[in-house]
């Protein structure tokens, strides 16, 4: 048992550190050590850039155009881009279509869309939740029938993120109405071009808009779009899932705004003449909050170090997601706590825009209160807390 | 609307405080301050002192024996008597058998057993639960056969408080199988001197005796000590746990307990050498129980006032229970966390006996491991937390 | 980065864990908590056969080898059964003090029949006025001729009726809360004017407290340098700190399953009360709760031995923040759980929830922790 890196492993993180030194662009960098709102622009340079590379999906096999890391080396090259402020890679496409299609697709759609994913030229999204199905995803609605070699799909889906982005949508859609709820599903690549499709946004409690609805009205989608066997889309979204359970815990981006709070805490003031990282509770409050960030880390290290030595993440790491929620929410709370009065002012201009507006109060206190309300969204997408909570008192616990 | 005590108010809480300084032993007392558990004598003492005066059953109105008191005087009396270190009185006789016998009891029945109450002349526990009747309490499998003029009852009672003190236990039982499980139900009084039963002692993770078994083997009950009718026992039990609910909050002890926290965050040091009340940490602990319990004593006053006028407290008193039971758990293990190192001995003869031994840390510190543990009964006992929060959600919410 | 057990780490694990099934079900470690000294020579004699009680130390030192992991695995089945041989005050804080400070003498006087399962230890540092502040130390240890004599008090003191060494942290210059100025000095039991008052503890180990009436000791029984003792000390029970985590988490696994077999087989309602989602999600936070315990410890147990003290310090910190938090949870959850069941004695849970309790407040509580963490960390 053993911490340390080794020697190939050290050279490996310098090589990322200058990788990310050499491409990444200042200006997103410092977006992102602000925590401030980013373009769709920006995702696209930092991703291009590491498409470039062939780390964009740094998380396939070699066969697959993937680097072929070992998981040390993810940790690293994770851990390297938070700490050196990159953007968070963009998951739709890498680490969740991707796979399926690797997995599922057959060899013409490999072909036609893996390249696309690997170098960020298309941006995806994901189609699943619609306004009656959430949690019970199962019972979703949206039809497609087959017509010749097309499918026509009718209904809507809600709460895509970055859908006003993106060029294709992966969907799940019923095929089968008559089938048991999760036998007439399928899995199908949508262009977000196609006639019929409508974007709508929802604007979120901080103002922002990152979700929307996506209505579909006699939308012709090609057959061959179809991913694997028709009424099996259930079994691909579920090993989706499974995909996606590690690393949505977002440990990288804790740390780093754990450090973020501790610099907030050493320029606000206490009150008492002294600054907020002298007053003994707040400094508890971080080092509570930091050794949350620490004990998820080292849970996260355990299952991994259980996958490089041949076993499979069970389900018990859905308390990753859960844990991993709680503590980014944590974050934006205390920043909320520690900006004062400064968390009231809401200058959107500022926020969305970019715009050359002073902030009224310190630089990093119009983003608090607008990040606190947005992270709510943790716990519940991916798959609501509750819900990860069923999940791990049915499969590990066997309540 | 007015908090402030009339002249009246004022000088009957001087009353009860001059009568509790007159009647209350310095043995009993000294237990109270530190933590200590009463003996049986202790209580009948203090009870039968109460009784003299008419004050045992401060609740009951005067027809009853009772003091007729307003809601704002039983609040004084509850608060004094707590102050001024009394134990709690056995809520048995008092608030549970004696109203179900007041109001559903024949005349009979009323003069055999209410005067013996009134002046805690006979000491009642409460028959209940059984090994596998619990939360769910309507389950319960205590048989009692109607045998001429007797019932002859058959089976087990368990956690019976206060079982080897008792003279008498009221019962429920079931008369009859065939029935829906509430409706079989009957409400008897028991002699607990009866041939063919038998208390067998249950001891608490602290080392305390309260709790016990109580066997039931063919014992001959008259059946003149069936309350009410026959199978409608259920109805009863309902009745008084709709009594008992109010008050069980404890909110006169938290208040005392809150107190001998303080008194002990005084006595103890901190790792700097100074008092524990001065360390930030642990004030800010003592403060913010301290407004967990006006809070709920403000809740409380609130349910009292809508009874005063003649309301009925509605099933939101169930939060009473909740917040209560976790407002003297807190107290208790705040005490433990003040006592540091000195949580760990364990001295039961100081703790059960009058033993003449010294404490081996400050006298405070003794009960203080010991109290914690035992008050994690406060949110099983009298229907647990859940089944509390269950009722809210049904009755209050109409979930 | 390799998180994976070695084989002889396998090994030792079956084989404390194969102990602790077959000698320490629920009712004869009962009956052994009531023996005379509240734990078993036999099995003693079974951990020197087996090589536990040297595992952990160098070979220069008479051991074998291993470290903090290999008390951490041992130190984790035994809190699974709820071991009571004193492992902690005589392996981890007696033999750590030999191991990191004690001479070539000492090592040999002391720490190899330890080894060999002769001796016993205990550690006395506590005192009543010092709270969690190890250099809050009052006992004096005055020049006496060549060597020493040791007056004042130390409490709860585990261990010390049993002990043939005892370990005192005593001032032998310098102002009461003083880093600089404690030395530690090893004191064999029976000198004269060590009165011991001896009790059990809420846990059902056993403890004292000792007086100290000038109590003379050579030059030689100096534990590291005069003075100096407070980092050697500090040093010694932050790696204690990691081997009781480690038998929290041991607790925790323990007494989170017995709670899940409990509410899978308790009826209520005509169905097992695991049915109900209220305390499905409270096992499933009891699950979460023992997984962040058994990442910390582990994480302290890699980062105990750094160089750097304060990477050592915050992982003893920040794994005692977390053991106590996720105990805490757990052992009022599975209380909750068995609802009356649980408060009382007859159960194991009780048990394990006392142990649990009091690991909470030994070497120093979360709010300690939490604090020292804090002012290593982020005031940084
Ligand atoms: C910001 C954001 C981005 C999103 N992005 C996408 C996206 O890109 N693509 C996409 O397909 N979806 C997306 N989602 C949707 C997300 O997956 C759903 O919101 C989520 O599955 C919950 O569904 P719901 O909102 O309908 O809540 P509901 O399912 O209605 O849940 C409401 C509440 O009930 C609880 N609940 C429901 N069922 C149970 C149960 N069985 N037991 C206990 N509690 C239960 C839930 O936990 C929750 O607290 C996004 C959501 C948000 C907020
Ligand atoms: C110290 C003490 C004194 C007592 N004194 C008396 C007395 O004098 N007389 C008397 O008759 N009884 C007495 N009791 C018994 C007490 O009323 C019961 O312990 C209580 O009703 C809970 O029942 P149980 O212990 O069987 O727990 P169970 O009912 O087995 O409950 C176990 C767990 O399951 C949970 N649970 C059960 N059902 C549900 C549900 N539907 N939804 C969610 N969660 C659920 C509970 O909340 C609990 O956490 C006493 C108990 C104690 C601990």
């Amino acid at each position: 048992m053993d911490l340390a890196f080794t020697k190939e492993d050290i050279a490996f993180r310098d090589e990322v550190r200058d990788f990310v030194a050499k491409n990444l662009p200042k200006d997103i960098a410092d977006k992102v050590a602000g925590g401030k709102h980013l373009e769709r622009d920006d995702y696209m340079r930092w991703q291009q850039a590491l498409g470039r590379q062939g780390w964009l999906v740094y998380t396939w096999p070699k066969k697959h155009g993937g680097p072929g890391w070992t998981i040390t080396q993810r940790y690293i090259f994770e851990n390297t881009c938070a700490e050196m402020n990159a953007p968070s890679i963009i998951p739709f496409g890498s680490k969740m279509v991707g796979p399926v299609i690797y997995t599922f697709g057959n060899d013409e759609q490999k072909q036609r869309f893996l390249p696309d994913i690997r170098e960020s030229s298309v941006w995806w999204c994901q189609g699943y939740s619609e306004p009656g199905s959430g949690s019970d995803l199962a019972s979703l609605r949206t039809k497609a029938v087959r017509e010749g070699d097309h499918y026509i799909v009718n209904g809507s889906k809600t709460w895509n993120t970055m859908g006003h982005w993106a060029d294709w949508i992966f969907c799940l859609v019923r095929t089968n109405p008559e089938a048991k709820q999760q036998e007439g599903i399928s899995f199908l690549l949508i262009d977000m071009k196609t006639p019929g499709i409508t974007v709508k946004p929802i604007i979120m409690a901080d103002g922002g808009h990152e979700v929307n609805e996506v209505f579909f009205d006699n939308v012709r989608v090609p057959a061959e779009n179809l991913v694997g066997k028709e009424g099996e889309g259930w079994t691909y979204a579920k090993f989706l899932l499974a995909n996606e359970r590690l690393g949505i815990a977002a440990i990288p981006q804790s740390k780093r705004g754990v450090e973020g709070l501790k610099q907030m805490a050493k320029s606000e003031r206490d009150g008492a003449g002294k600054t907020l990282i002298d007053d003994a509770s707040f400094r508890e409050k971080i080092a509570d909050l930091e050794i949350q960030v620490t004990a998820l880390e080292y849970t996260e290290l355990r299952a991994l170090s259980a996958m490089a030595a041949g076993g499979a993440p069970g389900p018990e790491v859905s308390f990753l997601k859960i844990r991993g929620s709680e503590i980014q929410q944590r974050i934006t709370e205390l920043a909320v706590e520690a900006v004062g009065y400064y968390a009231m002012p809401y200058q959107p201009a500022l926020l969305w825009h970019g715009a050359n507006e002073e902030p009224i109060g310190p630089d990093y206190a119009h983003l608090a209160a607008p990040r606190y309300f947005n992270v709510r969204k943790t716990s519940i997408y991916g798959g609501s807390n509750e819900i990860q909570k069923n999940v791990i008192s049915k499969m590990v616990l066997g309540l | 609307m007015d908090l402030a005590l009339s002249a009246e108010d004022r000088a009957f809480a001087d009353e009860v405080r001059a009568f509790a300084r007159a009647n209350l032993s310095p043995a009993t007392i000294a237990k109270t301050r530190s933590g200590r558990h009463y003996d049986r004598d202790d209580h009948l003492a203090w009870q039968r002192a109460l009784g003299k005066r008419g004050w045992h059953v401060y609740t009951w109105p005067k027809k009853y024996g009772g003091p007729g008191w307003s809601v704002t005087q039983r609040f004084l009396f509850e608060n004094v008597l707590a102050e001024e270190g009394a134990p709690r009185i056995l809520p048995f006789g008092p608030k549970m058998v004696g109203p179900v016998i007041y109001t559903f009891g024949n005349e009979e029945q009323k003069r055999r057993f209410l005067p013996d109450i009134v002046t805690s002349n006979i000491l009642w526990c409460q028959g209940y639960s059984e090994p596998g009747s619990g939360s769910d309490l309507a389950s319960l499998r205590t048989r009692a056969v109607r045998d001429g003029d007797h019932y002859v009852v058959n089976g087990q009672k368990t956690w019976t408080s206060a079982a080897h003190w008792a003279d008498w236990i009221f019962c429920l039982v079931r008369t009859d199988t065939d029935a829906k499980p509430q409706e079989g139900i009957s409400f008897l009084l028991i002699d607990m001197k009866s041939p063919g039963i038998t208390v067998k002692p249950i001891i608490m993770l602290d080392g305390a005796h309260h709790v016990n078994d109580v066997f039931f083997d063919n014992v001959r009950v008259p059946a003149v000590n069936l309350i009410g009718k026959e199978g409608e026992g259920w109805t009863y039990a309902k009745f008084l746990l709709a009594n008992e609910r109010l008050g069980i909050a404890e909110v006169a002890a938290s208040k005392r307990g809150v107190q001998g926290l303080r008194d002990i965050a005084r006595a103890e040091l901190a790792d700097d050498g100074g008092k524990l009340i001065d360390d930030m940490g642990f004030r800010e602990k003592i403060a913010d129980l301290d407004l967990q319990l006006s809070a709920l004593e403000m809740s409380e006053l609130r349910a009292l006032s809508t009874m005063q006028l003649g309301g009925a407290p509605g099933p939101e008193v169930s939060i009473l229970k909740i917040r209560g039971s976790e407002i003297q758990q807190r107290i208790a293990e705040l005490a433990c966390e003040a006592v540091g190192n000195y949580a760990m001995p364990y001295q039961p003869e100081l703790l059960f006996r009058d033993s003449n031994e010294s404490p081996i840390g400050p006298a405070h510190a003794v009960p203080a491991a010991a109290r914690y543990l035992n008050m994690r009964k406060t949110s099983i006992y009298g229907g647990t937390n859940e089944i509390q929060k269950n009722v809210i959600s049904k009755m209050v919410l109409g979930l | 980065m390799d998180l994976s057990y070695s084989d002889e780490q396998k090994q030792i694990k079956e084989g404390v864990e194969r102990f602790v099934r077959e000698q320490y079900a629920f009712d004869t470690r009962r009956k052994i908590a009531g023996s005379e000294k509240g734990w078993l020579p036999e099995n003693w004699a079974k951990f020197a056969e087996l090589g536990w009680l040297g595992m952990s130390f160098s070979e220069a030192d008479g051991g074998f080898g291993g470290g903090a992991i290999e008390t951490m695995i041992a130190m984790e089945a035994f809190g699974s059964g709820l071991v009571l041989e004193p492992y902690l005050p005589t392996v981890v804080m007696g033999g750590g003090l030999l191991a990191a400070g004690g001479s070539a003498a000492q090592k040999e006087a002391l720490l190899a029949p330890m080894i060999a399962g002769e001796k016993q230890f205990a550690v006395a540092y506590v005192e009543k006025q010092a709270r969690f502040n190890l250099a809050d130390v009052a006992v004096v240890a005055k020049k006496d001729g060549a060597g020493y004599a040791i007056s004042g008090h130390k409490g709860v003191v585990y261990n010390a009726a049993s002990a043939d060494t005892i370990f005192v942290t005593a001032r032998t210059s310098g102002g009461q809360r003083d880093e600089k100025g404690i030395t530690v000095f090893a004191v064999d039991a029976k000198s004269a004017g060590i009165t011991r008052r001896d009790y059990p503890t809420q846990d059902a180990l056993r403890a004292s407290e000792l007086t100290f009436d000038n109590v003379k000791v050579g030059a030689d029984s100096v534990v590291g340098k005069v003075d100096d003792g407070h980092a050697l000390f500090e040093g010694v029970i932050d790696r204690s700190i990691v081997a009781l985590c480690a038998e929290a988490v041991g607790c925790m696994d323990a007494i989170n399953k017995a709670t899940l077999e409990y509410i899978k087989t308790r009826k209520q309602f005509g169905v097992p009360i695991g049915k109900f989602q209220v305390l499905q999600h409270r096992m499933v936070d009891c699950f979460t709760n023992a997984q962040e315990a058994r990442s910390m410890t582990l994480m302290a147990a890699l980062k105990i031995d750094d160089a750097d003290a304060t990477v050592r310090k915050k992982a003893a910190s920040g794994a005692k923040v977390q053991i106590g938090k996720s105990g805490k949870f757990c052992g009022q959850s599975a209380v909750q759980m068995h609802g009356g069941m649980g408060v009382t004695d007859e159960l194991s849970v009780s048990h394990y929830f006392k142990r649990l309790t009091m690991i909470e407040t030994l070497f120093g509580n979360q709010q300690h922790h939490l604090s020292r963490y804090a002012n290593l960390s982020v005031a940084a």
